[in-house]
Order: C-alpha cells, then structure tokens, then sequence
C-alpha cells in the first residue's frame, strides 16, 4: 500500500503534500492563520529527505521574490500567507506572472480589510481572479474544501504552474486551514535533477551551459509594441486555461429547483442546508467553484437557464456574486447571502435567508 | 612596421599585437549609459572576472530597477531582472537552490539601500552565499536625477533643488560600513572605477569577492562609487574630480571588512 491514512490539519497536510509532490523550496513569513505550514516544513527537515530547501523570509515581499528567483531556475517553489500577507505580494504575482514563472502560492484567508481579524474570511475573492496586482494578468486559483483537498492541490497547483508558466494560487481560509480530516498521503515523487530541469525548462536560468544563448527572466520591455505582443501571448495562454481548467463539483444538481453557488469552506456549510431544505421537500442542489478562475462561464450559464433562483453564499459583502451575475442569463433570480469579517455563518441562517427569498417571498 | 617607423593596421590587429580584448561576456549590443558613466566599467570588470575565472556555464546575474535595470542585454550570462529592491531576495533563493552556482546582485544605491534596505540587510545578516555589487552614485539617475538614500548633504537634486538639507531629508546612508557589522558578511570593500589604477584595485576586489563566494563562509560585498554626470549636472571629467572631491571623502575607498574581520581604522 503506497497511500496513508492520517488525521491532520489542513495546512499541515498542504505542507506534507508539497514535500510530496518534490517541491524543491519553500519561503514564507509567518503569519496566522496559517503558519502551521512552515512549522510543519521546519520539523520535518524535508531537506534531510528529499533536499527541499525551506527559509523564512524577512517579510512577504521578500518571500514572493524569492519564489521569483526560484521560479527562474526551473525550481518547484512555493509560499504560504494570508490575507495582508497576500496583498504584500501582489506585486510580486503581477512580476511573476509577467515574466511566466510558474509558482505555488497559498492563501489561507481571514477576515478583512486592513489588519481585519484571524477568523475565516473569502473577501479575497477579487484580489485573487482579478489579479490584484497591476497590469492584464490573471492567475490560475484552486479553492479547496477539505483536508484532503488542501492536500491534493499541492500536485494539482505545481503541474498546472508548469504546464501553463503561471503561478497559481490555493484560496482557502482559516477554517480549512486549521480544521482536522482524515487524509490519505501520497507517494514520495522525486525532486527534478538539474539536468531534468535543463530538459523541461530551457528558458530557466540554470548557467549558460551546453552551447545555449543566455536566458533571460524579465518582466520588461521598453518597446512597447513588443510589450503588447507580450501582453498578447499572456491572453492568449489565459483563453486556452479559460478553455481546459476549469473545474467544479455539481451536487444534487440534477433534479433542482434552486442551487446555491459557492466555494471551499461556505460549500461545505451549504451542503447541511441542502439536507435542511431536502427535507422539507425543496430541491436545492449545491454548485460549487473549484477553479475560481479560470470561471465556469457557460455552465453558470446552463445553471441559471434551469434553476428558478440562485443563492451565492461567500464569507465576504458578495465579490464571487458579481462573476455568477455576469454569467448567468438576463432575469435569473439571484441573491447573495455573506457574512463578514471573520464570521462563518451557519446552515440553519443560510436555510432561512433562501427560504425568506425563493420559497417565502 | 613601415619604413618611417609607424606601426600598419595588418600589425595592429595582429593577436601578440593585441594589448585589450573586449571579454566575450560582453555582448555587442550599445551601452545605454550615458558617456563617462561608471556603470559600463563596472559591467565589464564583473564579466572579465567571471570569464577568467571560468564561470560562464555556472553563473546567474540579477539586474536591478534602476539605471542598470538592462543590464541583462550587456552581460553575457545567464540574468534575471528582480522587482526594485528585491535582487538579494532572488540571489537568496537561487543560491540556495543551486548552491554551486555562481550568483551575484548587482543594485544601485535607490534600489540596494532605500527600497530593498530590508532584502539588503537581511541576505547579509543571513551570510547568504552570494556577491552583491552596488554602484553608488549618489543619485538616481533613471529616473532623472532624484535624491538617493546615498545623496550627499547640501548636494542638489531634482527632488532636492537647494541641496539636501539633513534636518528635513535624513542623512546620506552609508551602507557598506553598515552591513560590514552584520556577522553574515566576510569580505566588504568600497571601490572606484574612475582612473585605470581604481579600475584594477576594483578588478582584484571582483575577483576576491566571487573568490569567497565560492568558499560558502558569507556574503561578500563590493561597493563601487561612481559618477553621474547626467544627474549630477557636469561634465564627465568635471563629475569624475567632483567624486574625488566629495563622494571619496564621505564615502573613502578601500576593504572595510576581510576575512570576516572589520579593518582598524589608523
């Protein structure tokens, strides 16, 4: 049997899979709720098991930039924050992001804006499709659920980094972070040699060896027609995600009246007032986000063709409603129902919000 | 040599003829220094350094924002360009992932000692196993000749017109003396790169640099004060006997820290 079973945390397990998945370093700087990642790569010493480097960083910033220089040499690199820490990097993703580099990136959310609180928040939705950086850029976002999820999206985000040179980020939040599943570990997968490296990746910077031009990782060009051309390689990597990534859960779908649409942690709570709602006789089936982005664009579409009415539920003042609105077509009857700054709201007050507006009103 | 004792072109081109050969870690393309500016000496110093030494294959060269924020089209080796500020985090990492790799940093004084002072100080005070050049010029010239952490008092400015004046505008950091304290660092020296016997002490200084590098025991750090003649307002040499006259005094030249070890001042 390679798979183990395990009762672990949800940003212990992403920081066993990354050790896992031949992550070759990992930099970060503490913040709550998710420092449970480095203090887990720090026990562990990976660097004794497979050669994994792992350093705290001065600051955020530091540690995006470092994930830069990594990213630049073909290396499986890796940083973990949340929230404020996310927003110290975006400048970082916009560079990481302009240049191609693939990287994985996680946030385990809280409740904002400014300093906000250290419980579960999912006001980082715009910050995190939209890019919140600067300049036309988007990054590849997996929202995961459970444990297990936390932990399969180390692979799942490393293979998409590199297939598509993006970064890509895990949103998850404080509660998914620090709440304990059961979850089976993977096998060990081998760490790329450097000359696996200078195979897969010719453009990273490994040294001008075997007769090569020198590489160059840069975000700048002060031509700007050449730039555009840039910009226009960097669109059209994002349709061909925007076609082939996109992934999402459809549950009890099949025969609704009414879904609720939501992602990671708010999916989970929903899935009770589903039952609530079953059981009084009302067909409300779950859409749930994965992808956040790349955005499941035309099945929302579909979805909101078939429903009478859906309800987005998210722990922010409604950010992920704004992309159910576009996408749906004209007429759906569409409400949304958040809470705030770090309250989780509960299965019976999100039974009785929908009831209030779809079945009530 | 012809008849009346001048030497032909045929003899000049000939190879025991030749007395300087552009390294081939330069490449052809034009600099985009201003004329008389240090930062072509500079580039070209820390590239002969590393074709002598045989590291072509081995080296990864970070360019900065700033004046040298190109200075990836003129070195003839592997190179990222780092956000402003952030090349001693990218050195950090590369370093640590590929360890036997050659790395340098090369960071003028707005992006080494005003926005990355904290990158900075901490790969220092980490004894990260990179080089760090930092060309201070006590200006920021790209983008036009604004004060720089490094800019001299009374000295004048875009952003400083009737000189800095130290009670509104904080002092001139002088941050090679700094990051000499911090126990990560083993070879710190300050250099020029003005007049031919400057240039040779800088070379050595290069090459003892990438030299303790290889011997993973810190940091090593070579700062090179230079001119900027465009920012400055002066003609090249004019900028050049200006350095000597101010910069050298507040910023004096040679090794501050060897072998781990701060120099006594006599």
């Amino acid at each position: 049997m390679e798979k183990e079973l395990r009762l672990m945390k949800g940003n212990e397990a992403f920081a066993e899979a990354v050790i896992r998945a031949g992550a070759d370093g990992y930099f970060g700087y503490p913040i709550t709720p998710q420092s449970e990642v480095m203090e887990y790569l720090m026990a562990e010493k990976p660097e004794l098991k497979t050669g994994m480097v792992v350093l705290q960083a001065e600051s955020e910033t530091a540690s995006i930039n470092m994930l830069y220089g990594g990213a630049g040499c073909g290396k499986k690199v890796l940083t973990s924050s949340s929230s404020p820490g996310i927003s110290l990097m975006q400048e970082g993703m916009s560079y990481l992001a302009g240049a191609e580099l693939p990287c994985l990136i996680m946030n385990a959310a809280r409740g904002g804006p400014g300093l906000g609180t250290i419980q579960p928040g999912q006001a980082d939705y715009f910050q995190s499709v939209k890019g919140g950086g600067h300049g036309d850029y988007r990054i590849i976002v997996i929202a995961p659920a459970s444990v297990q999820e936390m932990y399969d999206s180390a692979k799942t985000g490393f293979d998409l980094a590199f297939k598509y040179r993006t970064p890509v980020l895990v949103l998850t939040d404080g509660a998914t972070g620090q709440m304990m599943e059961k979850v089976y570990i993977g096998k060990q997968h081998p760490r790329l040699t450097e000359e696996e490296i200078k195979e897969q990746y010719p453009w990273a910077t490994t040294g001008k060896s075997g007769g090569r031009e020198r590489n160059i990782i840069t975000s700048l060009d002060l031509d700007a027609y050449k730039h555009e051309q840039h910009n226009h390689k960097l669109q059209k990597k994002y349709k061909i995600i925007e076609e082939n990534e996109v992934v999402y859960e459809e549950i009890n779908l099949e025969d609704a009246d009414y879904a609720i649409v939501a992602y990671g942690t708010t999916s989970r709570i929903c899935q009770k007032t589903m039952q609530i709602a079953r059981e009084k006789g009302i067909k409300l089936g779950i859409f749930r986000l994965i992808s956040l982005w790349p955005f499941p664009k035309k099945e929302i579409r579909e979805l909101s063709k078939k429903v009478k009415g859906i309800l987005c539920v998210e722990m922010s003042a409604g950010q992920m409603v704004e992309d159910v609105q576009l996408n749906s077509v004209d007429g759906t009857h569409i409400e949304h129902y958040g809470r705030m700054g770090g309250v989780v709201p509960s299965p019976v007050e999100i039974f009785e919000v929908f009831e209030n507006n779809y079945i009530k009103g | 040599m012809t008849m009346d004792g001048t030497i032909t072109k045929e003899a000049i081109f000939k190879p025991e003829n030749i007395v300087y050969k552009k390294t081939s870690l330069m490449t052809d393309n034009i600099l985009s220094y201003c004329p008389g500016c240090g930062h072509g000496t500079a580039h070209r110093l820390i590239m002969e350094v590393i074709d002598e030494m045989g590291l072509e294959s081995e080296t990864i060269g970070i360019a900065p924002v700033g004046c040298s924020v190109l200075a990836y089209e003129f070195m003839n080796v592997d190179m990222q360009q780092a956000a402003h500020g952030r090349a001693p985090a990218l050195a950090t990492a590369i370093k640590r992932l590929m360890p036997n790799k050659t790395v340098f940093a090369y960071q003028g004084d707005g992006d080494l000692a005003a926005i990355g002072t904290a990158e900075t100080i901490h790969a220092c005070n980490r004894g990260e196993h990179f080089t760090t050049f930092f060309i201070n010029n006590g200006i920021y010239g790209m983008t036009g000749g604004q004060m720089a952490p490094t800019t001299l008092p009374g000295m004048k400015s875009s952003t400083s017109p009737y000189g800095r004046d130290l009670n509104s505008m904080g002092h001139p950091l002088k941050m090679t003396e700094l990051v000499a304290q911090l126990p990560g660092t083993y070879y710190v020296t300050r250099q020029a790169v003005h007049t031919p016997a400057a240039v040779r002490k800088a070379k050595k200084a290069i090459r003892k640099a990438i030299e303790i590098q290889h011997m993973k025991v810190g940091l090593s750090f070579v700062e090179i004060v230079s001119n900027c003649n465009s920012g400055w307002k002066m003609a090249p040499v004019q900028s050049n006997h200006w350095m000597e006259e101010n910069m050298f005094p507040f910023y004096p030249l040679g090794d501050i820290k060897v072998d781990g070890k701060l120099i006594e001042k006599k």
